[in-house]
């Protein structure tokens, strides 16, 4: 699933998505402070909103949230329904509950899920690996695909920049749930390769790791050969090519580097497909992980999981967004110099 | 700058166009296509391949795939255009919002986008489901919320330009009421340009919907959907792989022209716009 307009691959694919507000006007340790600051506060008002975001939303939920909560067949019993008002303290004012729970996400507690029967940090905290290991490895096969893709089209002749454009159209416009089905109907049920559902091991995160990663080859692809083309162009290439250097060793050496910084500008963008794409390929393949607890989670209207899995995620994603912005400033540093 | 556009490229855009339309007749009037009515049961018939007589065969139930291929156009559409139209919708009127509430609407509605976009768009549509429940309608605003902070912002920036322009200048002076000059002037000319970003968003937004229904949470069986077809077909695998190919090409196909007609009407609208591009 890909999402908001802004982020849309088409958007506009040299712009800085990710790059937020609060860009240092002048150079220095000061002004880096300055954006960290900025950048950091935005993360805690993210990660705040989404929290008061989950509380509201169960607050706003039609009809009895303590009875959505304890599920369809013990809400037939009041004892329990009462118990579980108390429980989850829906019996006090609005303030108090808000405070209450702002006190319990501080200590991590995040509640406790009836359709599970467990705590919810240890429902994130069983299904946490899964998804971790599938999301690297899709990231790193879409690495793997587009770097060689970008570094052999970019400034070369019109028919492969043309077909290159034509698998980016495919790549953002084929769902991911539908390239995972069709992987598994060729590979595990024609030719019997890999496990159809619920493979654990390396054999069962082969195929997930393709289909998450065909999501973002294709932008990958043309953000990599939109850099490359740009860097190709710059002085320090030409002066390479006249000291001697081969064409291969320019774009590898040279241009790739810079194409590569290009990439940190879409990081929001990565980490949000990778999240999502996470929730439909965990599905498709029966791969335990967050993202089918969530989607599963959605379907019961287990509501204490989909806050926890909600509030995490949310700020894993400031977090990992803010990092790779903050790590390409001190790498590149015409990254701290120009308004982002 | 882009170049202008080749044969082959308007070749492309035309036959684009030639399937939405094909697409469209499906979804306004599937009789017209279909050879079967979506939910004709006839277990006699049951997880055939394709063939003469089912196209692109039957379903455990021995429904015709190739019908509910064709009837699954419209609730897949609806679910697409629907979104798109809430979004633009709430964007307009959070802009709005912004644009007439002076300084401090502005702040706030600008910073709420800010928070909104900053959190990943499809997360935010599943929090939607998950508040308000699974279904059809609850999906399509779910999807519509999520791409929502992206049209107001736009909106925003389209109406401060034309709000220094010079005829909104002019019905200042002569008097207007200040929600007049906005209702009858601002909006109306600050939304032509987002259509075309409208229109890349249908695509993403069909797969979005699908993408939901996929999961259970939009359209319920015995609904043709797209999405909730192939959820269905994954089940089946192991006996049929047409229910797992076919609602998906169909999908697939479609989303693919909305964007080609999409980037082309891009490209004709940002030739047509001085300094923009």
């Amino acid at each position: 699933m890909k999402h908001d307009p802004d982020s849309e691959p088409d958007a506009e694919p040299g712009a800085p998505s990710a790059g937020g507000p609060g860009a240092p006007r002048g150079g220095g340790r000061a002004a880096l402070a300055r954006w960290v600051a900025r950048r950091l506060l935005l993360a805690v008002v993210v990660v705040l909103g989404a929290a008061t975001v989950t509380f509201g939303a169960l607050r706003l939920t039609p009809g009895d949230p303590v009875k959505v909560m304890v599920g369809i067949s013990a809400a037939q019993n009041p004892e329990i329904v009462e118990q579980a008002r108390h429980e989850t303290g829906f019996d006090r004012p609005l303030a108090v509950q808000y405070a209450d729970f702002l006190g319990d996400l501080a200590r991590g507690d995040l509640g406790w899920s009836y359709q599970l029967q467990e705590s919810v940090p240890t429902v994130i905290g069983d299904n946490l690996w899964p998804t971790v290991s599938l999301t690297l490895a899709g990231f790193a096969l879409a690495f793997l695909i587009a770097v060689p893709l970008a570094v052999a089209t970019a400034g070369r002749r019109p028919a492969w920049r043309a077909l290159s454009s034509l698998l980016e159209l495919v790549t953002v416009s084929i769902p991911g749930f539908w390239v995972g089905l069709l992987l598994l109907t060729f590979f595990s049920f024609r030719l019997h390769l890999f496990p159809a559902t619920g493979g654990t091991g390396l054999s069962g995160l082969v195929l997930p790791a393709v289909t998450l990663a065909l999501g973002l080859v294709g932008l990958f692809t043309q953000i990599l050969r939109d850099g490359m083309a740009r860097a190709l162009d710059e002085p320090f290439a030409l002066s390479a090519r006249a000291r001697g250097t081969g064409e291969t060793a320019v774009r590898l050496r040279h241009a790739l580097r810079h194409a590569l910084i290009a990439i940190s500008t879409i990081s929001g963008w990565t980490v949000g497909a990778l999240l999502t794409g996470a929730v439909v390929v965990e599905t498709v393949f029966g791969r335990p992980g967050l993202g089918r607890v969530l989607a599963t989670a959605i379907q019961n209207r287990d509501f204490p999981v989909v806050t926890g899995i909600t509030i995490v995620s949310g700020a894993l994603f400031t977090l990992i967004t803010l990092g790779v912005d903050l790590l390409y400033r001190v790498v590149d540093p015409r990254l701290r110099e120009a308004p982002a | 700058m882009r170049r202008a556009p080749s044969v082959l490229s308007a070749l492309g855009t035309a036959l684009a166009a030639a399937v939405l339309l094909l697409v469209a007749i499906a979804a306004l009037w599937p009789g017209l296509l279909a050879t079967d009515p979506p939910n004709a049961v006839d277990p006699a018939q049951a997880l055939l391949g394709p063939g003469p007589g089912h196209w692109f065969g039957t379903d455990q139930l021995g429904r015709d795939i190739y019908s509910r291929v064709v009837h699954g156009a419209r609730p897949s559409l609806l679910l697409g255009l629907g979104a798109t139209l809430v979004a633009v919708g709430a964007g307009a009127v959070l802009a709005m919002i912004a644009v007439v509430g002076g300084r401090v609407a502005d702040e706030i509605v600008m910073r709420l986008t800010d928070v909104l976009l900053a959190f990943p768009g499809a997360l935010l549509a599943l929090l939607v489901v998950a508040v308000l429940g699974p279904g059809t309608g609850n999906a399509t605003l779910a999807i519509g919320a999520a791409f929502a902070p992206g049209f107001a912002r736009l909106v925003r920036g389209e109406a401060l330009v034309v709000r220094e322009s010079d005829y909104v200048r002019a019905a200042t002076v002569l008097g207007y009421r200040r929600a007049e000059v906005y209702l009858r002037h601002v909006l109306p000319n600050a939304l032509p340009p987002l259509l075309v970003l409208a229109t890349l968003s249908v695509g993403t937004a069909v797969l979005a919907g699908s993408a939901l229904s996929f999961l259970g949470l939009g359209p319920q069986p015995p609904s043709p959907e797209w999405g909730a077809m192939l959820s269905a077909g994954r089940d089946l695998l192991g006996s049929t792989w047409a229910i797992a190919v076919f609602p998906g090409a169909a999908l697939t196909a479609t989303v693919v022209c909305v964007n080609v007609v999409g980037r082309d009407l891009r490209n004709r609208f940002e030739g047509r716009r001085p300094g923009a591009g």
